[in-house]
């Protein structure tokens, strides 16, 4: 436990240290957006990389969350804590009735009805302006704390890195659970767990659940960080990128999401300074990936790692542990 | 009355433009288990491109036939270059085919940039004829009439020529029908182009009623999809009822309760697949 947590471990130390290294808050509001959009993909990478679930419509639990906290926190008047909450619990209520209707399917038909949940709540976001403020969204929400110092970049960032500390250090119980495994079992043989008695209905809600929980926890992170939200958080590209970041590091490894939400961040920060286009660049990211790195950047490394062992004189027979898994797609 | 029978009209405009898009999309889906996400970027490329020939001076039916053509060709090329090297692997196809979909649709505006632009209804076809005591624009008419030839031309089509034979054999078992002959990389490559021509089509078609504009994609797409989930992915006639079913659905949700038209798709849905999770005519997919 301890050997594997350690590159955790150092990463979160030195996203934390990133406020002492520079003075300008951009470093740090950056560091910041990666440890919130990391969180997201952990909660996606439960149903992409365990679950074999892949949702097209993530975006659409931090997106309830963010409404939420920001409907509770100016017009209902709530402190933020408790708005927080309330639109924590407001989420998975509304996630679990989704999941009735997503978890009747999986492989495309899940895609597809991911997607269209997605853009139906994005729709209810644009379109009934009088509740969500349309376009415009909804501003000044506030950060909650009063005394503890959010308002400043880094004590914010310090919360996103505890939030993010807690997902990593839970998830990565959780997928070395009986339950995690059965999880994966689900994904790989549905109908034989089925068989010897799992319930992978229930186990993918759980799955489902999860992901909703931490996809709402970066939501609220999202609003208090920006204290403004609006329909555009949960575009068809919104949902996109959550996925590219977990494609892109690596399904179903824990460090994966976190360099997939690194570089898509940074990629997204970088390419806005440079060139206006970055649905485009976006879109060549996808293109590149799937074409070049199809197991995501965290397994290709790994795969680098053993075939450079494999180069040198082996003392005895190496099994390598990067056996294809079957089914992975779909 | 009169407000039912015109919005009535309407909805039939919309879904018969909603069959052209789902019918592609649901072909592609049935034989190749692909889904096509860059296909509402394709229907909004075909608007685009029908209005760029329609200013350079050619009529509306050159423009309709050359978008159908050149969305086509794209097509085939995205399917032999790239769609092809990822054959049965889910997640690859739903990424290249959303990251293409990013590409066309910026590249769109890029090209044609973000002012909505209408497109001119054939000069035949414009003005309006009285449907009782409702008076009606001649162009949607001409929509619903054309979608429904488009729709008897798919079915006949695959029920009754060699070719939809063929289909029909490779959808059921693409090993058994490759076994006896059937060239299925070909039949792959004419049912992608088929489909993205009639994403192109659509868009020409749609161009004079929904106008054109950056964000026509993220709003066809969905309701396409919305359609394939209702009707049952790769069934044409699926795609036949899911349309029209959307088609009023969206059309009166948009007029009576205008905040909620969005939410209100999402009834259908719930009700099938509550009943049918593969869609009322769609097979069960793994």
């Amino acid at each position: 436990m301890s050997a594997r947590a350690l590159p955790f471990a150092l990463a979160l130390v030195a996203m934390a240290l990133v406020p002492l290294v520079s003075t300008s808050p951009f470093y740090v509001n950056l560091t910041s957006q990666v440890a919130i959009a990391a969180i997201g993909a952990l909660g996606l990478n439960v149903l992409v990389g365990h679950a074999g679930l892949n949702s097209l419509g993530f975006a659409v639990f931090p997106g309830l969350a963010a409404y939420l906290v920001a409907w509770l926190s100016t017009v209902g008047g709530f402190d933020p804590v408790p708005a927080g909450l309330l639109a924590l619990a407001g989420t998975l209520l509304v996630s679990a009735g989704f999941a009735l209707v997503a978890l009747r399917t999986t492989g495309l038909g899940f895609v597809m009805i991911t997607m269209a949940l997605c853009q139906i709540v994005w729709g209810a976001a644009y379109r009934w302006t009088s509740v969500t403020g349309g376009d415009n969204g909804l501003s000044g929400i506030a950060r909650p704390g009063a005394g503890l110092g959010l308002e400043r970049p880094e004590v914010f960032l310090w919360l996103c890195l505890c939030v993010l500390a807690l997902a990593l250090l839970q998830l990565g119980r959780f997928f070395d659970s009986p339950l995690g495994v059965a999880l994966r079992g689900s994904r790989d043989q549905p109908r034989r767990m089925n068989a010897v008695g799992y319930d992978v209905w229930r186990i993918r809600f759980v799955a489902w659940m999860l992901a909703a929980a931490w996809g709402a926890a970066a939501g609220l992170l999202y609003a208090w960080y920006h204290q403004f939200v609006s329909p555009h958080m949960m575009a068809v590209t919104a949902s996109a990128e959550v996925l590219l970041m977990v494609v892109a590091g690596g399904a179903g490894t824990l460090a994966g999401p976190l360099v997939g939400a690194a570089l898509v961040v940074l990629l997204k920060n970088l390419a806005s300074i440079w060139i206006e286009r970055w649905v485009m660049l976006l879109g060549f990211t996808f293109v590149v990936i799937v074409l070049v790195v199809p197991d995501g950047i965290v397994p290709g490394l790994g795969r680098l790692k053993g075939a450079l062992k494999r180069m040198r004189p082996a003392s005895g027979p190496t099994i390598s542990k990067l056996v294809p898994r079957e089914g992975a797609d779909g | 009355m009169a407000f039912w029978v015109s919005q009535s009209l309407n909805a039939l405009a919309l879904g018969g433009l909603l069959f052209m898009l789902a019918s592609g999309f649901s072909l592609i889906f049935g034989l190749m288990r692909v889904a096509n996400l860059a296909h509402g970027a394709l229907f909004m490329l075909g608007a685009y491109l029908g209005l760029a020939t329609v200013k350079a001076g050619f009529g509306f039916w050159t423009a309709a036939a050359a978008s159908a053509v050149l969305v086509g060709l794209l097509g085939g090329v995205i399917e032999r270059t790239l769609l092809r090297r990822l054959a049965g692997r889910t997640l690859p196809q739903v990424l290249l085919t959303l990251g293409l979909a990013f590409i066309i649709a910026d590249a769109c505006l890029m090209a044609w940039g973000g002012d909505p632009m209408r497109l001119p209804p054939p000069p035949e076809l414009s003005g309006a004829v009285r449907v009782g005591d409702a008076v009606f624009p001649r162009y949607r008419l001409f929509v619903i009439g054309a979608s429904a030839a488009v729709a008897l031309g798919l079915w006949l089509l695959v029920e009754r020529t060699r070719a939809g034979a063929m289909i029909r054999a490779a959808v059921d078992d693409v090993g058994m029908a490759r076994a006896v002959g059937v060239s299925a990389s070909t039949l792959f490559t004419a049912v992608f182009c088929l489909g993205t021509a009639l994403a192109g089509l659509g868009g020409v078609i749609g161009g004079p009623i929904l106008s054109v504009y950056p964000s026509l994609d993220q709003d066809m797409l969905p309701l396409a999809l919305l359609v394939v989930i209702l009707g049952g992915a790769g069934s044409l006639a699926g795609a036949f009822v899911g349309a029209y079913a959307i088609g009023f659905i969206y059309t009166f949700g948009q007029v009576l309760v205008p905040d909620l038209a969005y939410v209100i798709l999402f009834l259908p849905m719930i009700a099938v697949l509550s009943v049918a999770p593969q869609g009322l005519f769609g097979r069960r997919l793994g």
